[in-house]
Protein backbone atom coordinates (compact mmCIF):
# COMPACT_ATOMS: atom_id res chain seq x y z
CA UNK A 1 0.00 0.00 0.00
CA UNK A 2 2.80 2.44 1.00
CA UNK A 3 4.76 1.42 -1.99
CA UNK A 4 1.80 2.30 -4.25
CA UNK A 5 1.35 5.58 -2.39
CA UNK A 6 4.99 6.50 -2.94
CA UNK A 7 4.93 5.65 -6.58
CA UNK A 8 1.71 7.65 -7.08
CA UNK A 9 3.51 10.64 -5.54
CA UNK A 10 6.57 10.08 -7.71
CA UNK A 11 4.48 9.74 -10.85
CA UNK A 12 2.49 12.85 -9.96
CA UNK A 13 5.65 14.81 -9.23
CA UNK A 14 7.20 13.74 -12.52
CA UNK A 15 4.10 14.63 -14.53
CA UNK A 16 3.80 18.03 -12.89
CA UNK A 17 7.45 18.99 -13.09
CA UNK A 18 7.70 17.87 -16.71
CA UNK A 19 4.61 20.02 -17.37
CA UNK A 20 2.80 17.07 -18.93
CA UNK A 21 -0.20 17.90 -16.80
CA UNK A 22 -1.44 21.07 -15.11
CA UNK A 23 -3.30 19.31 -12.38
CA UNK A 24 -3.34 16.01 -10.54
CA UNK A 25 -6.62 14.72 -9.18
CA UNK A 26 -6.05 12.26 -6.37
CA UNK A 27 -6.99 11.57 -2.78
CA UNK A 28 -5.89 13.21 0.43
CA UNK A 29 -6.55 12.29 4.03
CA UNK A 30 -10.05 13.24 5.15
CA UNK A 31 -10.96 14.91 8.39
CA UNK A 32 -12.76 11.87 9.76
CA UNK A 33 -11.36 8.41 10.40
CA UNK A 34 -11.56 6.02 7.44
CA UNK A 35 -12.21 8.90 5.07
CA UNK A 36 -10.33 10.39 2.17
CA UNK A 37 -11.35 13.33 0.11
CA UNK A 38 -10.60 14.23 -3.50
CA UNK A 39 -7.58 16.48 -3.76
CA UNK A 40 -6.30 18.70 -6.53
CA UNK A 41 -2.56 19.20 -6.75
CA UNK A 42 -1.04 21.72 -9.13
CA UNK A 43 2.43 22.17 -7.62
CA UNK A 44 5.07 19.44 -7.60
CA UNK A 45 5.96 20.13 -3.96
CA UNK A 46 2.40 19.42 -2.86
CA UNK A 47 2.35 15.82 -4.04
CA UNK A 48 3.02 14.55 -0.52
CA UNK A 49 -0.60 15.37 0.22
CA UNK A 50 -1.61 12.46 -1.98
CA UNK A 51 -2.52 9.25 -0.21
CA UNK A 52 -3.47 5.76 -1.27
CA UNK A 53 -5.37 3.34 0.94
CA UNK A 54 -8.55 1.28 1.32
CA UNK A 55 -10.60 4.42 1.86
CA UNK A 56 -10.00 6.02 -1.53
CA UNK A 57 -13.54 5.31 -2.59
CA UNK A 58 -14.57 8.33 -4.67
CA UNK A 59 -14.66 7.66 -8.38
CA UNK A 60 -12.57 10.58 -9.60
CA UNK A 61 -13.55 10.27 -13.24
CA UNK A 62 -16.45 12.61 -12.47
CA UNK A 63 -13.88 15.43 -12.03
CA UNK A 64 -12.50 14.95 -15.53
CA UNK A 65 -15.68 15.80 -17.39
CA UNK A 66 -15.36 19.03 -19.35
CA UNK A 67 -11.89 19.95 -18.05
CA UNK A 68 -9.95 22.38 -20.20
CA UNK A 69 -6.49 21.74 -18.76
CA UNK A 70 -4.37 18.59 -18.93
CA UNK A 71 -5.14 16.42 -15.94
CA UNK A 72 -3.49 13.45 -14.33
CA UNK A 73 -5.86 11.26 -12.39
CA UNK A 74 -5.36 8.51 -9.84
CA UNK A 75 -7.57 5.61 -10.86
CA UNK A 76 -8.45 2.19 -9.50
CA UNK A 77 -9.67 -0.56 -11.79
CA UNK A 78 -13.29 0.61 -11.77
CA UNK A 79 -12.34 4.29 -12.08
CA UNK A 80 -10.13 3.60 -15.07
CA UNK A 81 -12.94 1.66 -16.70
CA UNK A 82 -15.43 4.47 -16.23
CA UNK A 83 -12.86 6.90 -17.64
CA UNK A 84 -12.54 4.58 -20.63
CA UNK A 85 -16.32 4.69 -21.16
CA UNK A 86 -16.28 8.50 -20.94
CA UNK A 87 -13.38 8.70 -23.40
CA UNK A 88 -15.28 6.47 -25.83
CA UNK A 89 -18.34 8.67 -25.44
CA UNK A 90 -16.22 11.76 -26.11
CA UNK A 91 -16.85 13.26 -22.70
CA UNK A 92 -13.19 13.16 -21.78
CA UNK A 93 -10.44 14.06 -24.21
CA UNK A 94 -7.93 11.23 -24.18
CA UNK A 95 -5.13 13.60 -25.19
CA UNK A 96 -5.71 15.68 -22.08
CA UNK A 97 -5.82 12.90 -19.53
CA UNK A 98 -3.02 10.92 -17.97
CA UNK A 99 -4.38 7.94 -16.06
CA UNK A 100 -2.23 7.00 -13.09
CA UNK A 101 -3.43 3.45 -12.62
CA UNK A 102 -3.22 1.86 -9.19
CA UNK A 103 -4.03 -1.70 -8.15
CA UNK A 104 -6.86 -2.04 -5.64
CA UNK A 105 -7.60 -4.84 -3.21
CA UNK A 106 -11.00 -3.60 -2.19
CA UNK A 107 -12.43 -0.59 -0.40
CA UNK A 108 -13.76 -0.30 3.11
CA UNK A 109 -17.51 0.12 3.21
CA UNK A 110 -18.27 2.87 5.73
CA UNK A 111 -21.85 1.69 6.01
CA UNK A 112 -20.68 -1.73 7.18
CA UNK A 113 -18.39 -0.06 9.74
CA UNK A 114 -21.21 2.16 10.93
CA UNK A 115 -23.47 -0.83 11.42
CA UNK A 116 -20.93 -2.39 13.79
CA UNK A 117 -20.61 0.78 15.86
CA UNK A 118 -24.22 0.85 17.09
CA UNK A 119 -24.43 4.62 16.90
CA UNK A 120 -21.18 5.23 18.79
CA UNK A 121 -18.80 7.78 17.32
CA UNK A 122 -15.66 6.56 15.66
CA UNK A 123 -12.64 8.65 16.65
CA UNK A 124 -9.75 6.66 15.32
CA UNK A 125 -9.27 3.73 12.99
CA UNK A 126 -6.17 1.87 11.99
CA UNK A 127 -5.76 -0.85 9.43
CA UNK A 128 -2.88 -3.28 9.85
CA UNK A 129 -2.23 -6.84 8.75
CA UNK A 130 -5.72 -7.40 7.40
CA UNK A 131 -7.15 -6.23 10.73
CA UNK A 132 -9.11 -3.10 11.35
CA UNK A 133 -9.05 -1.47 14.76
CA UNK A 134 -11.87 0.92 15.59
CA UNK A 135 -11.46 3.23 18.56
CA UNK A 136 -13.84 5.65 20.18
CA UNK A 137 -14.82 6.89 23.59
CA UNK A 138 -14.87 3.85 25.84
CA UNK A 139 -14.54 1.20 23.20
CA UNK A 140 -11.94 -0.46 21.06
CA UNK A 141 -12.96 -3.08 18.55
CA UNK A 142 -10.90 -5.26 16.26
CA UNK A 143 -12.36 -6.93 13.19
CA UNK A 144 -10.91 -8.71 10.20
CA UNK A 145 -10.69 -6.28 7.31
CA UNK A 146 -12.54 -8.62 5.00
CA UNK A 147 -15.77 -8.07 6.97
CA UNK A 148 -15.86 -4.48 5.79
CA UNK A 149 -15.00 -4.77 2.12
CA UNK A 150 -17.54 -3.13 -0.21
CA UNK A 151 -19.92 -5.50 -1.98
CA UNK A 152 -18.89 -4.10 -5.34
CA UNK A 153 -15.26 -4.98 -4.54
CA UNK A 154 -16.18 -8.51 -3.51
CA UNK A 155 -17.35 -9.27 -7.03
CA UNK A 156 -14.67 -7.20 -8.78
CA UNK A 157 -12.76 -8.86 -11.59
CA UNK A 158 -10.69 -5.88 -12.65
CA UNK A 159 -8.58 -4.88 -9.68
CA UNK A 160 -5.85 -3.67 -12.01
CA UNK A 161 -6.90 -0.84 -14.31
CA UNK A 162 -7.28 -2.29 -17.81
CA UNK A 163 -6.42 1.12 -19.28
CA UNK A 164 -3.71 3.40 -17.91
CA UNK A 165 -0.81 5.63 -18.93
CA UNK A 166 1.35 5.13 -15.85
CA UNK A 167 1.03 2.10 -13.60
CA UNK A 168 2.02 2.47 -9.99
CA UNK A 169 2.99 -0.35 -7.66
CA UNK A 170 2.73 -3.94 -8.73
CA UNK A 171 -0.16 -5.66 -10.42
CA UNK A 172 -2.29 -7.73 -8.09
CA UNK A 173 -3.81 -11.05 -9.01
CA UNK A 174 -7.38 -10.93 -10.25
CA UNK A 175 -9.89 -12.75 -8.09
CA UNK A 176 -11.95 -15.55 -9.58
CA UNK A 177 -15.37 -14.60 -8.34
CA UNK A 178 -18.92 -15.17 -9.42
CA UNK A 179 -19.65 -11.74 -10.84
CA UNK A 180 -23.41 -12.04 -10.74
CA UNK A 181 -23.75 -14.30 -7.73
CA UNK A 182 -25.23 -11.61 -5.54
CA UNK A 183 -28.33 -11.15 -7.69
CA UNK A 184 -28.79 -14.86 -8.43
CA UNK A 185 -31.04 -15.44 -5.41
CA UNK A 186 -33.23 -12.53 -6.35
CA UNK A 187 -33.49 -13.65 -9.95
CA UNK A 188 -34.55 -17.12 -8.88
CA UNK A 189 -37.54 -15.75 -6.99
CA UNK A 190 -40.96 -15.48 -8.62
CA UNK A 191 -41.86 -12.08 -10.14
CA UNK A 192 -44.22 -11.23 -7.31
CA UNK A 193 -41.54 -11.64 -4.65
CA UNK A 194 -39.06 -9.64 -6.70
CA UNK A 195 -41.64 -6.91 -7.01
CA UNK A 196 -42.25 -6.93 -3.26
CA UNK A 197 -38.51 -6.78 -2.64
CA UNK A 198 -37.91 -3.82 -4.93
CA UNK A 199 -41.04 -2.12 -3.69
CA UNK A 200 -39.73 -2.25 -0.16
CA UNK A 201 -36.21 -1.16 -1.16
CA UNK A 202 -37.07 1.64 -3.56
CA UNK A 203 -39.87 2.99 -1.41
CA UNK A 204 -37.10 4.31 0.85
CA UNK A 205 -35.86 6.59 -1.94
CA UNK A 206 -36.19 10.30 -1.16
CA UNK A 207 -35.19 11.40 -4.67
CA UNK A 208 -32.08 13.26 -3.49
CA UNK A 209 -30.35 12.15 -6.72
CA UNK A 210 -27.08 11.45 -4.90
CA UNK A 211 -26.77 8.27 -6.99
CA UNK A 212 -27.07 10.26 -10.18
CA UNK A 213 -24.70 13.02 -9.09
CA UNK A 214 -22.02 10.58 -8.05
CA UNK A 215 -22.35 8.29 -11.06
CA UNK A 216 -19.43 8.85 -13.45
CA UNK A 217 -21.69 8.08 -16.39
CA UNK A 218 -24.64 10.29 -15.46
CA UNK A 219 -23.28 13.37 -17.18
CA UNK A 220 -26.37 14.46 -19.13
CA UNK A 221 -26.84 18.22 -18.94
CA UNK A 222 -30.54 17.69 -18.32
CA UNK A 223 -31.52 14.40 -16.77
CA UNK A 224 -34.78 12.87 -17.98
CA UNK A 225 -36.36 13.43 -14.57
CA UNK A 226 -35.48 17.13 -14.68
CA UNK A 227 -36.93 17.66 -18.13
CA UNK A 228 -39.97 19.87 -18.29
CA UNK A 229 -40.79 19.74 -22.00
CA UNK A 230 -42.19 17.14 -21.93
CA UNK A 231 -42.35 15.93 -18.36
CA UNK A 232 -41.93 12.22 -18.92
CA UNK A 233 -42.11 11.01 -15.37
CA UNK A 234 -43.17 12.61 -12.13
CA UNK A 235 -40.74 14.10 -9.66
CA UNK A 236 -42.62 12.88 -6.61
CA UNK A 237 -41.54 10.13 -4.27
CA UNK A 238 -44.60 8.14 -5.17
CA UNK A 239 -43.50 4.52 -5.50
CA UNK A 240 -44.30 4.40 -9.20
CA UNK A 241 -42.19 7.49 -9.90
CA UNK A 242 -39.21 6.39 -7.84
CA UNK A 243 -39.30 2.91 -9.35
CA UNK A 244 -39.33 4.39 -12.82
CA UNK A 245 -36.50 6.77 -11.98
CA UNK A 246 -34.29 3.89 -10.88
CA UNK A 247 -35.42 1.67 -13.72
CA UNK A 248 -34.69 4.26 -16.38
CA UNK A 249 -31.40 5.25 -14.79
CA UNK A 250 -30.38 1.60 -14.90
CA UNK A 251 -31.49 1.45 -18.51
CA UNK A 252 -29.42 4.52 -19.33
CA UNK A 253 -26.27 3.01 -17.86
CA UNK A 254 -26.89 -0.39 -19.47
CA UNK A 255 -23.75 -1.46 -21.29
CA UNK A 256 -21.83 1.43 -19.73
CA UNK A 257 -21.99 0.75 -16.00
CA UNK A 258 -18.69 -0.57 -14.64
CA UNK A 259 -20.10 -1.44 -11.21
CA UNK A 260 -17.88 0.93 -9.26
CA UNK A 261 -20.53 0.89 -6.53
CA UNK A 262 -20.54 4.67 -6.14
CA UNK A 263 -24.36 4.84 -6.26
CA UNK A 264 -24.79 2.39 -3.40
CA UNK A 265 -22.12 4.11 -1.31
CA UNK A 266 -23.68 7.52 -1.88
CA UNK A 267 -27.25 6.53 -1.02
CA UNK A 268 -28.27 8.17 2.27
CA UNK A 269 -31.20 5.79 2.63
CA UNK A 270 -29.00 2.70 2.33
CA UNK A 271 -30.74 1.37 -0.76
CA UNK A 272 -28.67 -1.28 -2.46
CA UNK A 273 -28.84 0.37 -5.86
CA UNK A 274 -26.28 -2.00 -7.29
CA UNK A 275 -28.95 -4.67 -7.22
CA UNK A 276 -30.71 -2.83 -10.04
CA UNK A 277 -27.74 -1.79 -12.18
CA UNK A 278 -25.95 -5.10 -11.74
CA UNK A 279 -28.73 -6.71 -13.74
CA UNK A 280 -27.98 -4.51 -16.74
CA UNK A 281 -24.38 -5.68 -16.60
CA UNK A 282 -25.57 -9.26 -16.59
CA UNK A 283 -27.92 -8.70 -19.53
CA UNK A 284 -25.06 -7.18 -21.52
CA UNK A 285 -22.76 -10.05 -20.66
CA UNK A 286 -25.26 -12.78 -21.40
CA UNK A 287 -26.93 -11.37 -24.46
CA UNK A 288 -24.07 -9.53 -26.12
CA UNK A 289 -20.95 -10.86 -24.38
CA UNK A 290 -19.87 -7.37 -23.47
CA UNK A 291 -18.14 -5.92 -20.43
CA UNK A 292 -17.99 -2.15 -20.23
CA UNK A 293 -14.82 -0.11 -19.94
CA UNK A 294 -12.26 -2.62 -21.14
CA UNK A 295 -11.52 -1.06 -24.48
CA UNK A 296 -11.48 2.35 -26.10
CA UNK A 297 -12.57 1.03 -29.50
CA UNK A 298 -15.24 -1.59 -28.95
CA UNK A 299 -18.76 -0.28 -29.59
CA UNK A 300 -21.12 -0.96 -26.68
CA UNK A 301 -24.11 -3.23 -27.35
CA UNK A 302 -26.76 -0.52 -27.50
CA UNK A 303 -24.68 1.37 -30.05
CA UNK A 304 -24.73 -1.38 -32.64
CA UNK A 305 -26.72 -4.44 -33.73
CA UNK A 306 -26.38 -7.73 -35.51
CA UNK A 307 -28.88 -9.30 -37.84
CA UNK A 308 -28.88 -12.49 -35.76
CA UNK A 309 -29.29 -10.94 -32.30
CA UNK A 310 -31.26 -12.97 -29.78
CA UNK A 311 -35.01 -12.42 -30.17
CA UNK A 312 -36.64 -15.25 -28.25
CA UNK A 313 -39.02 -12.70 -26.69
CA UNK A 314 -40.39 -11.52 -30.05
CA UNK A 315 -43.18 -13.44 -31.73
CA UNK B 1 -75.31 -1.68 -15.42
CA UNK B 2 -73.11 0.34 -13.12
CA UNK B 3 -69.47 0.67 -14.24
CA UNK B 4 -68.20 -1.36 -11.27
CA UNK B 5 -70.33 -4.34 -12.24
CA UNK B 6 -69.06 -4.38 -15.79
CA UNK B 7 -66.79 -7.26 -16.57
CA UNK B 8 -63.17 -6.15 -16.70
CA UNK B 9 -61.53 -6.36 -20.09
CA UNK B 10 -57.90 -5.48 -20.64
CA UNK B 11 -56.78 -2.39 -22.45
CA UNK B 12 -53.71 -2.90 -24.53
CA UNK B 13 -51.66 -0.22 -26.19
CA UNK B 14 -50.20 -1.29 -29.52
CA UNK B 15 -47.40 0.53 -31.28
CA UNK B 16 -47.49 -0.55 -34.92
CA UNK B 17 -44.92 0.41 -37.48
CA UNK B 18 -46.34 2.25 -40.44
CA UNK B 19 -44.76 0.07 -43.11
CA UNK B 20 -45.42 -3.49 -41.94
CA UNK B 21 -47.50 -4.08 -38.85
CA UNK B 22 -49.95 -1.23 -39.41
CA UNK B 23 -50.50 -2.50 -42.94
CA UNK B 24 -50.77 -6.01 -41.48
CA UNK B 25 -53.50 -4.79 -39.13
CA UNK B 26 -55.18 -3.11 -42.07
CA UNK B 27 -55.09 -6.35 -44.03
CA UNK B 28 -56.60 -8.20 -41.09
CA UNK B 29 -59.35 -5.60 -41.12
CA UNK B 30 -60.15 -5.65 -44.82
CA UNK B 31 -60.00 -9.45 -44.80
CA UNK B 32 -62.73 -9.36 -42.11
CA UNK B 33 -60.63 -11.34 -39.64
CA UNK B 34 -61.93 -11.43 -36.12
CA UNK B 35 -59.76 -10.41 -33.20
CA UNK B 36 -60.54 -8.98 -29.76
CA UNK B 37 -61.29 -5.27 -29.63
CA UNK B 38 -58.96 -4.63 -26.69
CA UNK B 39 -56.13 -2.93 -28.50
CA UNK B 40 -55.69 0.75 -29.18
CA UNK B 41 -53.28 1.44 -31.99
CA UNK B 42 -50.59 4.09 -32.10
CA UNK B 43 -49.14 4.33 -35.57
CA UNK B 44 -45.39 4.95 -35.48
CA UNK B 45 -43.01 5.39 -38.44
CA UNK B 46 -40.84 2.48 -37.31
CA UNK B 47 -40.48 0.17 -34.31
CA UNK B 48 -37.22 2.06 -33.77
CA UNK B 49 -39.34 5.13 -33.04
CA UNK B 50 -40.72 3.48 -29.94
CA UNK B 51 -38.85 5.09 -27.09
CA UNK B 52 -38.69 2.87 -24.00
CA UNK B 53 -40.29 5.84 -22.20
CA UNK B 54 -43.47 5.20 -24.23
CA UNK B 55 -43.70 1.69 -22.87
CA UNK B 56 -42.90 2.62 -19.29
CA UNK B 57 -45.28 5.56 -19.43
CA UNK B 58 -48.05 3.31 -20.73
CA UNK B 59 -47.52 0.97 -17.78
CA UNK B 60 -47.50 3.89 -15.38
CA UNK B 61 -50.74 5.24 -16.83
CA UNK B 62 -52.39 1.91 -16.16
CA UNK B 63 -52.48 0.18 -19.54
CA UNK B 64 -52.80 -3.51 -18.86
CA UNK B 65 -50.42 -4.50 -21.61
CA UNK B 66 -48.22 -3.11 -24.35
CA UNK B 67 -47.61 -4.56 -27.78
CA UNK B 68 -44.87 -3.31 -30.06
CA UNK B 69 -44.88 -4.65 -33.56
CA UNK B 70 -42.59 -3.91 -36.48
CA UNK B 71 -41.16 -5.30 -39.69
CA UNK B 72 -39.28 -8.59 -39.73
CA UNK B 73 -35.48 -8.23 -39.35
CA UNK B 74 -34.06 -7.30 -42.71
CA UNK B 75 -37.36 -5.84 -43.96
CA UNK B 76 -37.20 -2.49 -42.18
CA UNK B 77 -38.17 0.44 -44.36
CA UNK B 78 -35.30 2.33 -42.76
CA UNK B 79 -32.93 -0.67 -43.15
CA UNK B 80 -32.02 -1.13 -39.50
CA UNK B 81 -34.58 0.64 -37.29
CA UNK B 82 -36.04 -2.60 -36.02
CA UNK B 83 -32.61 -4.11 -35.38
CA UNK B 84 -31.63 -1.19 -33.17
CA UNK B 85 -35.01 -1.41 -31.46
CA UNK B 86 -34.61 -5.14 -30.87
CA UNK B 87 -31.58 -4.70 -28.62
CA UNK B 88 -33.24 -1.86 -26.77
CA UNK B 89 -36.41 -3.90 -26.16
CA UNK B 90 -34.41 -6.95 -25.07
CA UNK B 91 -32.71 -4.94 -22.33
CA UNK B 92 -35.91 -3.14 -21.34
CA UNK B 93 -37.94 -6.34 -21.14
CA UNK B 94 -35.28 -8.17 -19.12
CA UNK B 95 -34.98 -5.23 -16.76
CA UNK B 96 -38.72 -4.72 -16.26
CA UNK B 97 -39.19 -8.42 -15.60
CA UNK B 98 -36.33 -8.37 -13.14
CA UNK B 99 -38.07 -5.59 -11.24
CA UNK B 100 -41.12 -7.82 -11.04
CA UNK B 101 -43.38 -6.69 -13.88
CA UNK B 102 -45.27 -9.72 -15.24
CA UNK B 103 -43.67 -10.82 -18.50
CA UNK B 104 -47.03 -11.08 -20.29
CA UNK B 105 -47.58 -7.34 -20.10
CA UNK B 106 -44.77 -6.58 -22.53
CA UNK B 107 -45.19 -8.04 -25.96
CA UNK B 108 -43.17 -7.72 -29.11
CA UNK B 109 -43.79 -9.15 -32.54
CA UNK B 110 -42.74 -8.90 -36.14
CA UNK B 111 -45.73 -8.72 -38.47
CA UNK B 112 -45.30 -7.96 -42.15
CA UNK B 113 -47.84 -6.20 -44.38
CA UNK B 114 -48.87 -9.58 -45.79
CA UNK B 115 -49.46 -11.22 -42.43
CA UNK B 116 -52.98 -10.12 -41.56
CA UNK B 117 -53.66 -13.51 -40.08
CA UNK B 118 -50.54 -13.40 -37.93
CA UNK B 119 -51.59 -10.00 -36.65
CA UNK B 120 -54.99 -11.34 -35.60
CA UNK B 121 -53.33 -14.32 -33.86
CA UNK B 122 -50.81 -12.10 -32.09
CA UNK B 123 -53.55 -9.85 -30.75
CA UNK B 124 -55.63 -12.84 -29.63
CA UNK B 125 -52.66 -14.32 -27.79
CA UNK B 126 -51.70 -11.05 -26.16
CA UNK B 127 -55.24 -10.37 -25.00
CA UNK B 128 -55.52 -13.86 -23.53
CA UNK B 129 -52.21 -13.51 -21.73
CA UNK B 130 -53.11 -10.14 -20.26
CA UNK B 131 -56.61 -11.34 -19.31
CA UNK B 132 -55.03 -14.16 -17.34
CA UNK B 133 -52.82 -11.66 -15.50
CA UNK B 134 -55.72 -9.42 -14.53
CA UNK B 135 -55.70 -5.63 -14.26
CA UNK B 136 -52.28 -3.97 -14.07
CA UNK B 137 -51.24 -2.89 -10.60
CA UNK B 138 -47.46 -2.84 -10.43
CA UNK B 139 -45.88 0.42 -11.58
CA UNK B 140 -49.32 2.05 -12.01
CA UNK B 141 -49.47 5.54 -10.58
CA UNK B 142 -52.67 6.02 -8.64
Amino acid sequence: MHNVENSIREAAKKLLSEKKVDLIVGYERGTLPLRTTPCFVDKAEDVRKLVWNENCDANLSKYLLSRKENVGVVAKGCDARSIAVCIFEKQIDKEKVVIIGAPCLGLIDKKKVKAKLDGRELLEATIEDEQIRLKGEGFELVFPKKDFICNSCLTCRHRNPPIYDVFTGEKVSEAEVDEFGEIADLEAKPAKERWEHFKEELDKCIRCYACREVCPLCYCKTCFVDQTMPIWFGKTNDLSDTMIYHLVRAFHVAGRCVDCGACSRACPMNINLREVVKKTEKIMKERYDYTAGLSLEKIPPLGEFKIDDSQEFIK
Amino acid sequence: MKPAEKEWTPKILAFLCNWCSYAGADLAGISRMQYPPNIRVVRVPCSGRVNPYFIIKALQRGWDGVLVSGCHPGDCHYISGNLVARRRFAVLKDLLEYLGIESGRLNFSWVSAAEGEKFATVVKEVVEKVKALGPAERLVKR
